[in-house]
């Protein structure tokens, strides 16, 4: 019965939060309930079984992605009425993409419900191997079957943010930063020294 | 609990309802006591450090001092600036409260006495502490103000730094313990060193990983020698420079319920939780969440201290310790700490 309020609760706030992400006039709010539309997501992926993805949704998506997204949307100026002006012109690819999405969830799931995946069942319950917890089998998986593809998606991750690195850093000229190693090396004797000067006679500097 | 209310003829589904409810009452009441006595405490550390008397006129030795203040600002109006947003200016403080009192659920208090004993416990602290940014972010861009802002960015930038590497030193104590259960992790800290002392902190290749996360929890609560968001000389009052009455309560609990719960972690994950100090039969006799309130006293009280010491921290040096010094440091002891523990066989 929970387990059933729970379901409904989760999955109607995130299609309505999803929905309201694209309705909302203002993009600071579409991002905070994206934001919301993803938490329930994760709602809805422990009720599933699957906690520790969850814990990485809200981790990774929540924690990480939509900050960055709230900042960047924050700092824009944008003009509303400029960006409701090309609805028409880019509604026709906004459908095509709609349609290869939708058209995309078909195949997987028809290609998931044929069987022979071997990733669990297809009601999507039970599908961790018997007695294992989520991320001991998610681990076991990860760092035997799909160790090189695993190993490969971390190294073309660290390609890219070395190229995004690479990009937009540029040396800017006449700023001075910080040396902590120089300042710690300085001894007092290095920047001061005692006088005993004559009376009447002044210190040269 | 649940076997209690179904032995009292309840279906399991209620019955395991009223016990969470109950158990959610159990430690949100508590806490929030907690939270407004050691507001107190808090200020008595630095008045005794600065050689003052601290609150001392409410109530015996000053302690009604925060009921007082609780209630002087629960009467007080509530200001909204008319540029604000209105709606996320109000749920910005509800959302700052209420994530620092969901974290709670997988603290273990003593063996057994645990609100939600999941798998993923450490986990689950991770994504409500990285929650935790969004009231900030929230108040700050609402308030439509240049200080809250600036407040707010801050607050972000130094709350997601902080976080990458605390995962990273959290990662070196869930390879040691073999569990992301927070009970687990507790239980795996048992006779840690010469069998003896329970307590991941003695152990030589984690010892440098707690002083790394006392470091990293104080600069994710925002609290001194870190605490930019609040400048007072910089930004007012930081994020919260619009708030008033319960809006700015609810930060102010919410900050301290923070406080507390980083307290527990280091508590939790480095010495022992509500193991006793030492692996000797005598000392379990005295029961576990005494030590475990022990423990938390006693952080806070590292905390406090540092708060009325250390000076307070350049924003870019800030910056450079927690992605030039703690990230690499960090992700080096990854490395020692699992080479170690494939060389010795830990986990054979």
């Amino acid at each position: 019965m929970i387990h059933i309020i729970a379901f409904y609760l989760f999955a109607v706030m995130t299609v309505a939060s999803g929905a309201i992400t694209i309705l909302s006039r203002n993009p600071v709010h579409s991002v905070l309930w994206l934001i919301l539309a993803f938490f329930n997501a994760a709602g809805l992926m422990v009720l599933t079984g699957a906690e520790f993805i969850a814990a990485l949704l809200v981790i990774v998506y929540v924690g990480a992605v939509a900050v960055l997204f709230l900042f960047v949307v924050m700092m824009l100026d944008i003009d509303f009425a400029e960006l409701r002006a090309g609805f028409v012109r880019y509604f026709p690819f906004g459908a095509l993409v709609a349609i290869v999405l939708l058209a995309e969830i078909v195949l997987g799931i028809g290609a998931y419900r044929a069987g022979n995946l071997e990733l669990g069942t297809p009601d999507g319950t039970a599908a961790t191997a018997a007695g294992l917890h989520n991320i001991e089998a998610i681990g076991g998986l990860l760092f035997s079957r799909y160790l090189f593809l695993f190993e490969a998606a971390g190294v073309i991750l660290l390609v890219s943010m070395i190229g995004a690195i690479v990009l937009t850093h540029r040396e800017r000229g006449g700023t001075r930063g910080q040396k902590i190693a120089k300042q710690n090396q300085r001894r007092p004797q290095d920047a001061t020294f005692n006088v005993k000067p004559e009376v009447g006679k002044g210190v040269s500097l | 609990m649940t076997s209690f209310f179904q032995s009292l003829g309840m279906p399991f589904e209620g019955a395991w309802l009223l016990s969470t409810i109950c158990g959610i009452l159990l430690i949100a009441l508590p806490l929030m006591l907690a939270v407004a006595m050691i507001i107190y405490v808090d200020r008595k550390i630095w008045a005794a450090m600065a050689l003052r008397r601290g609150p001392n006129v409410v109530g015996p030795f000053g302690l009604l001092q925060s009921f007082a203040d609780g209630l002087k600002v629960f009467l007080q109006e509530t200001i909204i600036p008319s540029a604000a947003n209105k709606g996320i200016f109000l749920i910005a403080p509800v959302v700052t409260f209420t994530v620092a009192l969901m974290a709670w659920a997988v603290i273990p208090f003593n063996s057994n006495a645990i609100l939600a004993n999941i798998n993923i416990g450490l986990l689950y602290v991770l994504a409500i502490s990285s929650l935790g940014v969004y009231g900030t972010i929230m108040a700050g861009w609402a308030s439509n103000s240049k200080y809250p802002f600036f407040s707010a960015m801050r607050a972000s930038a130094q709350m997601i730094s902080y976080e990458v590497s605390i995962g990273f030193i959290l990662i070196c104590v869930v390879l040691w313990a073999g569990t992301f259960n927070m009970n687990g992790i507790v239980l795996a800290q048992k006779g840690h060193v010469f069998g003896l002392i329970n307590g991941f902190v003695a152990n030589p290749l984690l010892f440098p990983m707690w002083v790394m996360f006392l470091v990293s929890s104080l600069a994710e609560t925002q609290r001194a020698p870190f605490d930019l968001t609040e400048a007072e000389s910089e930004l007012v009052a930081g994020y919260q420079t619009e708030y008033s009455s319960m809006a700015f309560a609810a930060y102010w609990l919410g900050e301290y319920a923070n406080v507390l719960l980083m307290c527990a972690l280091n508590a939790t994950l480095f010495w022992g939780g509500w193991l006793p100090p030492l692996d000797i039969p005598v000392l379990y006799l005295v029961p576990g969440f005494v030590w475990f309130l022990l423990k938390i006293g006693f952080f806070f009280f590292v905390f406090s201290w540092v708060k009325a010491t250390v000076p307070r921290y350049r924003y870019d040096q800030l910056m450079r310790l927690g992605w030039k010094v703690f990230l690499p440091v960090s992700l080096l002891f990854v490395v020692i700490v699992s080479g170690y523990l494939m060389a010795t066989g830990h986990f054979a």
